[in-house]
């Protein structure tokens, strides 16, 4: 870490365990997302840490936005995950929008004012992305999109949107990219989801009648949409890992600082091998993954961004995320398995990891495609 | 399995038509709602359930460990909360007062237990007295016809609900002055002080018994004073093989669950079932699921037949819920975002299973035994 990563991880971990960290087991249980949390993790600068200074953001680097969530998601995965995909958006935003698209709508989402969220999924296009069926026909001035959009984190709450919709055929190549508003005639939100975990970041349908977007909203062209989603891909998926880097550390301080104060058979539980092989191998894997998340993003701070290295620490990270996350649950036994500790919350957290963005069975396909790639001359 | 007796068919097939019927169609609710489907569980006992392993003389059915865990498995299949709930009940507390309480014990409260009109709990672990449960603290104090007791107990399955508490206390200084009472609710100094919301198993209440100077007559004390950790010992087996059938059923709703999905999800133009590394999660899952069933039926057939294993039914505590907490990531994992939302059971089913992990035992301390049993002579040398 230099000097600026060292400071504003110290004065941000602060921040968040003085603001977050208090209301975390409360508002996991009601689902309560606060606008006021974002909003001051806003004006400490970490809600556009990569976005140039032109448009409000930080002018930061990859890696420092890795330290950023890690720290956060050691506190609150769900704040974490909801920067996440408003960083997306705003990359997206600054990477394929035009010079007024990127000062009208940018600002407001860098400074946190605002939240951005992304709507590809659709209930019968998860995986398979390109087969989504929200449809936007061209009219006067403008597009109709009709159809719905599934699991949208930050539906409902977010107030910018890029939505995927079909302008032409079938397949990626029939896809376009728009800029919808929370408000737009047309626009509306459909159920909230019940999940397992993620509980303070709401996820929610999004649904679409007759909705009207007017041309300036189109991203890059019409049938370019997929260039757009996948122009976000590599940085979000090194964002999920660094978040997953986040999950694991808190579930491994939480373990040590438990098997050393918890007395059983009159010695602390720490002292018992059983305990410390479980123990040196949630550090190991822990830092393992890290250093693959950092390579990742160093990647894309060197302009030479390696998509498998993206994928892979995406893939590990959140398995390890999982992996830690329930053998600290067992390492707490009785008390961690309540809602008194916080490993409970961070193992169901931990979960979605492995799905969003790429479930882990998508980035094996996509590892296995690169290695293929890599050695067909040999074949 | 092939060697299940007539009745132990037919208990199977009760069960699974009362746990679809009864317990599925409300899991997810009473899972929501962290609330105990008192409604089954009277019904569990109309059904003559709730005494499955005590003696018929007292309104029991006089099964053994088999026919016990079949009730878990296919209960475990629909709503393991509720499961855990009947096991804390039928095992821990009907069991263990079946097998060492006297005939007036036994006949003053085994038939309101068995008949489903009383809830009861056992009461062992303690704040400060989790694995290392028999260095407990509650202490009881004999007052001339009666026991003063004093203490906390932790974790308490169906605390909230219980009529009859089996409660495990210390009466001396030595590691085995461990004595046994009943303690009825409503008795003064006996309260139950807090609901403990945890991450699964919501639809079973778990609770905080308190007892302050609790004034308990002689007449309520098992067998003599000290007398627990012999009756404890003869409880171990079934305690851990049965709870051990709740993540077989949660393993085996997981594996159906996966392959109704596979048939039903599209993606790419073809369900998921198209795809190698899904059939190769699905394959997966169910081998592991049908070995671990068939050496838990196979414990079971030799507790039954008087081989009552402590090696093997550690062993069995600590591969089942391990296995199935393995399992049912998997199956979340493979329903994707849909399995990370409670419109399906398999998210809820991850969370009860990890509880199995850890009660009755952790699987750190059915390593401890197993290692012990196995390295005795090892140890000595």
């Amino acid at each position: 870490m230099n000097e600026l990563q060292k400071e504003l991880c110290l004065g941000l971990k602060k921040f968040c365990r003085d603001t977050i960290e208090p209301h975390m087991e409360e508002d996991d249980h009601d689902g309560k997302f606060r606008m006021d949390i974002f909003q001051g993790l806003g004006k400490y600068g970490v809600t556009g840490v990569t976005l140039p200074e032109e448009f409000g953001g930080a002018g930061l680097s990859c890696i420092d936005y890795v330290y950023v969530l890690e720290e956060i998601a050691k506190v609150s995965v769900p704040y974490a995950v909801t920067i996440s995909v408003s960083s997306m958006v705003q990359s997206i935003l600054n990477e394929y929008g035009t010079q007024e698209q990127k000062q009208k709508y940018l600002p407001a989402l860098t400074s946190g004012e605002e939240i951005g969220a992304f709507a590809l999924s659709e209930s019968h296009a998860g995986s398979d992305a390109a087969g989504l069926k929200t449809t936007a026909k061209k009219t006067e001035g403008g597009y109709l999109l009709n159809g719905s959009k599934m699991w949208i984190t930050s539906g409902g709450i977010a107030k910018t949107y890029i939505v995927m919709a079909r302008t032409g055929g079938e397949g990626a190549k029939g896809v376009s990219a728009f800029i919808l508003r929370d408000g737009d005639i047309g626009f509306t939100y459909g159920k909230k989801e019940k999940k397992m975990g993620w509980k303070t970041s709401p996820t929610r349908e999004l649904i679409f009648e007759n909705c009207f977007v007017p041309e300036g909203n189109l991203l890059l062209s019409e049938g370019r949409g997929f260039t757009v989603a996948m122009g976000g891909l590599d940085r979000g998926r090194v964002a999920i890992g660094a978040i997953g880097v986040g999950c694991s550390q808190r579930a491994l301080d939480e373990s040590i600082k438990y098997a050393l104060s918890r007395q059983q058979f009159k010695q602390c539980i720490f002292d018992f091998q059983g305990l410390q092989f479980m123990l040196s191998d949630m550090a190991t894997e822990t830092e393992a993954s890290r250093l693959l998340v950092h390579a990742a993003a160093k990647s894309i701070d060197a302009k030479n961004t390696n998509s498998k290295l993206c994928s892979m620490a995406k893939l590990k990270a959140t398995d390890t995320a999982m992996s830690v996350t329930t053998d600290a649950v067992q390492v707490l036994g009785g008390v961690g398995y309540t809602s008194e500790y916080p490993v409970e919350r961070f193992m169901r957290d931990a979960k979605v990891l492995q799905i969003v963005e790429g479930t882990n069975q998508i980035q094996r396909v996509v590892i296995a495609r690169h290695l293929k790639k890599e050695n067909e001359h040999h074949a | 399995m092939w060697f299940f007796t007539q009745e132990e068919k037919e208990i199977q097939k009760v069960c699974r038509d009362f746990a679809q019927n009864e317990l599925a169609p409300v899991a997810e609710k009473h899972d929501n709602e962290e609330s105990f489907n008192l409604k089954a569980f009277k019904h569990m006992g109309d059904l003559g359930l709730l005494g499955i392993t005590a003696d018929p003389d007292y309104g029991g059915s006089g099964m053994g460990a088999t026919a016990a865990t079949i009730v878990m498995e296919e209960f475990g299949k629909a709503c393991a909360g509720s499961t855990l709930s009947y096991l804390a009940h039928t095992i821990l507390c009907v069991n263990n007062l079946n097998n060492n309480g006297s005939d007036l014990q036994k006949s003053k409260y085994l038939p309101k237990l068995i008949s489903g009109e009383h809830v009861g709990c056992m009461g062992m672990s303690e704040p400060e007295f989790g694995s290392d449960a028999v260095g407990m603290q509650t202490k009881a104090i004999r007052e001339g016809d009666f026991y003063s007791i004093t203490g906390n107990k932790m974790w308490i399955t169906n605390a909230q609900y219980a009529d009859v508490v089996y409660l495990y206390t210390r009466t001396g200084p030595g590691k085995k002055d461990l004595t046994t009472f009943i303690v009825e609710k409503g008795t003064p100094g006996f309260t139950v002080s807090k609901e403990i919301h945890k991450m699964g198993m919501r639809s079973s209440p778990t609770g905080e018994l308190s007892f302050q100077k609790c004034r308990v007559p002689v007449g309520n004390r098992v067998g003599e004073e000290g007398d627990s950790a012999h009756h404890m010992m003869k409880n171990l087996e079934i305690e851990r093989i049965t709870i051990a059938g709740i993540s077989l059923g949660i393993a085996e709703a997981c594996v159906a669950q996966c392959i109704k999905y596979s048939g039903e999800r599209k993606q790419f133009g073809k369900t998921l079932a198209h795809y190698q590394m899904m059939q190769k999660m699905i394959a997966e899952m169910y081998a592991e699921t049908e070995a671990m069933k068939r050496m838990l039926y196979t414990v079971c057939y030799e507790y039954d037949h008087g081989n009552k294993s402590n090696l093997l039914a550690s062993s069995v505590k600590l591969q089942l819920p391990k296995m199935a907490t393995k399992i049912a990531l998997d199956a979340i994992q493979l329903h994707g975002g849909y399995g990370y939302s409670r419109e399906f059971p398999v998210e809820r089913m991850m969370r009860d299973n990890k509880l199995n992990e850890i009660g009755a035992g952790t699987n750190e301390v059915m390593i401890l035994i197993i290692a012990k049993n196995l390295l005795k002579e090892a140890l000595h040398s």
